[in-house]
């Protein structure tokens, strides 16, 4: 998940700002990231992409498109809400929900590609695996992430990971896309470095 | 963010249309093989049922089981309930129990509003009395959305015992809100006075079935007790139907795209002929269907999160 | 007997003068009286009306001592500026005999905070079927003279014809609870726009209006009196004064709460605020008040009724109907009226005593008068608090209002009742 950067007043200090990815730079992580699903599933063979939403729903669809752009194979996207599956509903004002889109062919038997912008404490991931597993029975789950920050406070890594960020626990990350935010960026926020 | 779900004016458009778009998602539950979602786990919902409403109760209950809350049923009928315990005291019980949310069915109107003022947890409103009943409401907007494409700008007539009718009230308050039409039709002896300005204003009032008709997007059918004959409500069973009872001959009048709905228990031959109930434009069974995933969409809404 | 002096009070308004009491009437008027003996009242700021009478208050004794009892509702109406009230028949047993009524009487006297008239009901059990007593009540000790079924309706005409003309034998009055009972099955609040909203079974104007409208023209036919209860409703007030233009024989109440309040109360469904008839509406309360401004209502009556705990905290459609009012009344009237002194005297003071023949009751303070009298302050506002209050009830509809005025002190022949604001037993 990313975290927005924390409201700020106009007499505030500001915070500092960095840039990680620039647009050219995320497309090209993008590229990257479908290559090696490429690599790593004999040519995306019987997989699917499930995009976690917000922004891992455009990020599935961009990889899928760019894989059927290097290889001319179709993976069927689909989108997997995860908000009824988290671990923290009852620390926050009812959250609405989104959709779940499963691709026709269902991912039953399927190696399943869950794709999201970015990895922390690990907490989404686990909410996907569970919901995952009511709607059913892949042959194997793999992860994608557009970035990795560290922090990891459950068991779980990713497969796929566009740029690793080291963080404090102080700083934030912001993903911004075309699709959701209307141009592909990548910020750290905060700290007072 | 609201608390209790006592009345359709509880909820403004943009409450509404969250409930029907949730809905809308959870009614997607409905086609899994595993039925379930985590959201409610751990969470308890009391069904506290004063009247025997076995189809509301039921649909009340597959929804909080769907959503992986522990359901505990508290019918008056062989509970302390029927010993005479008061409403108060009852609340007490349930409050000592855990309860998070109690859905109630109760013949006197407002003893949700009551029940609201003794519990900590939510409060449902599944029928009360002849006021309201804003989970039928939402479930009849969620079907005409679902048949019809939108709500705004429908014309919809509700027909027959309006004034017993906790379904029509709720109904006018909600669909109101969401920008629809509401015509009711029946005997002046069983539309209520004030109507429109008690709930809303725009609502209209017609004695004249057949002339609402051919205007109409929806037609709601009433369920019209016989016994209000003997209370001189109308002359006799068969001059109701006759004057306001929805058979085949009357359905043709309606524009092509119209659809027929009906709360239920449905008294077939009395507001609605077989050939009616069972028609191609009848949306009885899936009201009931929607049902559920809409109950859903309330119990995840009040109890989803940290709504205090 | 002990003796009081009053200093500086204004009488019903009045310029400043001193009062002084002594055996049991007023012994004198007028600035700078000297009365060694006489214990002191400073009445400076207060205004001194003739001790209020209520034409209806609902003790529950016998049969509901849980709810009230005569000598708690006694403190109560002292509290409240009450010298007199008129004890409702709808007890259990119910007032139809002279024994029921004597024992009320007596344990209004036991109390000894305020002369307590009891009420006869006018038919056995309030059944409406056969008429009690009426007779053997009135010639009881406790001089019955106002008949009454409320909380019922005396539906029948002929049976209230035959009242009405009975009564006459001992200048008794017929007191109606105006309800036709067919048109109100079921009535939960007033038939309109709030009820519709509600889902509560409406309680339809009309349903008083036919019933006062038929009543006045039997006591013109048969020319006796009639006293209409609790009137609620504009159409009322309209065939009220109609009929009293015509010179037909006929008084009414109105209660302060039916002055104040509105059926939008019923809103929150807490049946503090159900009562019968009900609270009406805003143009309801316009005509009432014309009504009483103008005399067409004659007396401000308090219908107070108390209720247990266990009666108002539940349904709405379970609770008993009825709601607190002697300890409140005054002040509402005050809200009301404004400080119109001779108006409330007479409405609150005089003219029910005339109603009710209570001889002793309802005379300005002067010389020679019985000294049944209530001084109050009107500059103090108080915030009503339910357990406060002396009633063994906690139903008041005013529960956390800020209300104008408060009662320092009731003589009741002489001796005080309440003094600094509190009961003296």
């Amino acid at each position: 998940m990313a975290y927005p950067p924390a409201a700020r007043s106009s007499t505030a200090p500001q915070p500092s700002v960095k840039v990680i990815l620039t647009s050219a730079d995320v497309q090209r992580v993008v590229d990257r990231i479908a290559h090696q699903i490429l690599e790593k599933t004999q040519g995306a063979q019987q997989t699917v992409l499930l995009g976690i939403p917000t922004r891992g729903a455009p990020l599935a669809r961009r990889l899928a498109a760019r894989i059927s752009a290097f290889e001319g194979v179709d993976v069927p996207v689909g989108v997997l809400d995860i908000t009824l599956y988290r671990d923290d509903l009852r620390r926050h004002a009812t959250r609405a929900i989104g959709p779940t889109e499963l691709p026709a062919g269902g991912i039953d038997g399927k190696r399943v590609v869950l794709v999201d912008d970015v990895l922390f404490s690990g907490r989404t991931v686990r909410a996907a695996l569970d919901a995952l597993n009511d709607v059913g029975r892949p042959a194997s789950v793999q992860l994608a992430v557009l970035v990795d920050r560290g922090h990891r406070e459950l068991p779980i890594r990713a497969d796929y990971v566009g740029k690793n960020i080291p963080t404090s626990l102080a700083e934030s990350v912001k993903v911004t896309l075309a699709e959701t935010d209307g141009a592909d960026e990548v910020k750290l926020y905060g700290g007072d470095r | 963010m609201i608390r209790h779900l006592l009345s359709g004016a509880d909820l403004d458009a943009a409450t509404a249309t969250r409930i029907l778009d949730t809905a809308a998602e959870m009614a997607t539950v409905a086609g899994r093989e595993v039925k379930k979602l985590p959201a409610l786990r751990g969470r308890t919902v009391v069904n506290l049922f004063y009247e025997d409403s076995t189809r509301t109760r039921i649909s009340f209950e597959a929804a909080a089981k769907r959503l992986s809350a522990d359901v505990i049923n508290f019918s008056a009928k062989g509970s302390s309930v029927a010993k005479g315990e008061s409403l108060k005291d009852t609340a007490l019980t349930l409050q000592a129990m855990g309860a998070d949310a109690v859905v109630v069915r109760h013949p006197a109107s407002g003893a949700p509003h009551r029940l609201a003022d003794w519990v900590d947890g939510s409060v449902v409103n599944a029928g009360d009395g002849t006021h309201e009943h804003p989970t039928q409401a939402l479930l009849d907007a969620y079907t005409m959305r679902s048949r019809l494409g939108r709500i705004a700008g429908l014309s919809v007539a509700v027909v027959g015992d309006v004034l017993h009718s906790r379904v029509a009230r709720s109904n006018v308050l909600l669909l109101s809100t969401l920008g629809a039409k509401v015509t009711l039709v029946g005997p002046p002896t069983l539309i209520p006075v004030d109507i429109a300005q008690a709930l809303a204003p725009g609502t209209d009032v017609s004695y004249d079935l057949d002339a609402v008709l051919p205007q109409s997007d929806v037609v709601m059918m009433l369920r019209v007790q016989r016994e209000r004959m003997n209370d001189s409500y109308f002359p006799s069973a068969r001059e109701y139907a006759r004057r306001y009872g929805l058979d085949g001959p009357r359905m043709r009048r309606l524009p092509e795209h119209a659809i027929v709905m009906h709360p239920g228990p449905m008294n077939r031959g009395m507001e609605i002929t077989p050939e009616v109930a069972d028609s191609p434009r009848s949306t009885i069974v899936e009201q009931v269907a929607n049902g559920v995933s809409v109950r859903m969409a309330v119990l995840y809404l009040l109890l989803g999160g940290n709504n205090r | 007997m002990s003796a009081y002096l009053i200093t500086n009070v204004s009488v019903v308004g009045g310029a400043p003068t001193d009062l002084l009491i002594r055996d049991g009437v007023v012994a004198g008027t007028g600035t700078g009286l000297a009365a060694p003996d006489a214990t002191a009242v400073d009445g400076t700021g207060l205004v001194a009306l003739p001790g209020l009478v209520d034409l209806h208050t609902h003790l529950r004794e016998p049969g509901r001592e849980d709810a009230e009892t005569v000598e708690s509702g006694s403190r109560a109406a002292a509290l409240g500026g009450y010298t007199a009230v008129c004890a409702m028949a709808n007890t259990s047993p119910v007032a139809d005999t002279a024994g029921v009524v004597e024992q009320v009487w007596r344990l209004g006297r036991e109390a000894g905070l305020v002369d307590v008239q009891p009420i006869g009901a006018v038919t056995v059990g309030l059944a409406g079927e056969h008429l009690a007593e009426l007779g053997a009540m009135a010639d009881s000790a406790a001089r019955v003279r106002i008949f009454s079924d409320d909380g019922h309706c005396v539906a029948d005409p002929r049976l209230m014809r035959r009242a009405l003309e009975y009564v006459k034998a001992f200048d008794g009055i017929i007191a109606q609870h105006a309800e036709e009972p067919r048109l109100t099955e079921g009535a939960q609040m007033h038939e309109g726009e709030v009820s519709t909203r509600l889902g509560l079974t409406g309680w339809p104007a009309v349903a008083e209006e036919a019933i006062i409208a038929r009543d006045v023209l039997l006591a013109e036919h048969v020319g006796s009196r009639l006293h209409i209860c609790h009137v609620s409703t504009a159409g009322s007030v309209e065939v009220l004064r109609q009929a009293k233009a015509r010179g037909v024989r006929v008084t009414a109440e109105v209660t302060p709460h039916h002055l104040l309040l509105t059926d939008e109360k019923a809103a929150t469904y807490d049946p503090v605020y159900k009562v019968n008839p009900p609270l009406r509406t805003d143009s309801d309360i316009a005509a009432l008040r014309a009504a009483l401004a103008e005399g067409v209502i004659d007396v401000i009556a308090t219908d107070h009724a108390p209720h247990a705990v266990e009666d108002k905290e539940c349904e709405w459609a379970y609770a008993r109907p009825g709601m607190l009012g002697l300890e409140t009344a005054l002040s509402i009237a005050l809200d009301v009226l404004g400080p119109q002194w001779d108006l409330i005297a007479e409405r609150m003071s005089r003219a029910p005593a005339r109603i009710a023949g209570l001889a002793d009751h309802g005379h300005d303070p002067a010389p020679g008068v019985p000294a049944n009298l209530t001084l109050v302050d009107p500059a103090v506002r108080r915030t009503i608090e339910p357990a406060e209050l002396a009633s063994r009830s906690r139903n008041t509809p005013y529960a956390r209002m800020t209300l104008p005025g408060r009662i320092v002190a009731t003589f009741l022949r002489g001796e005080p009742t309440v003094l600094d604001g509190k009961a003296v037993k």
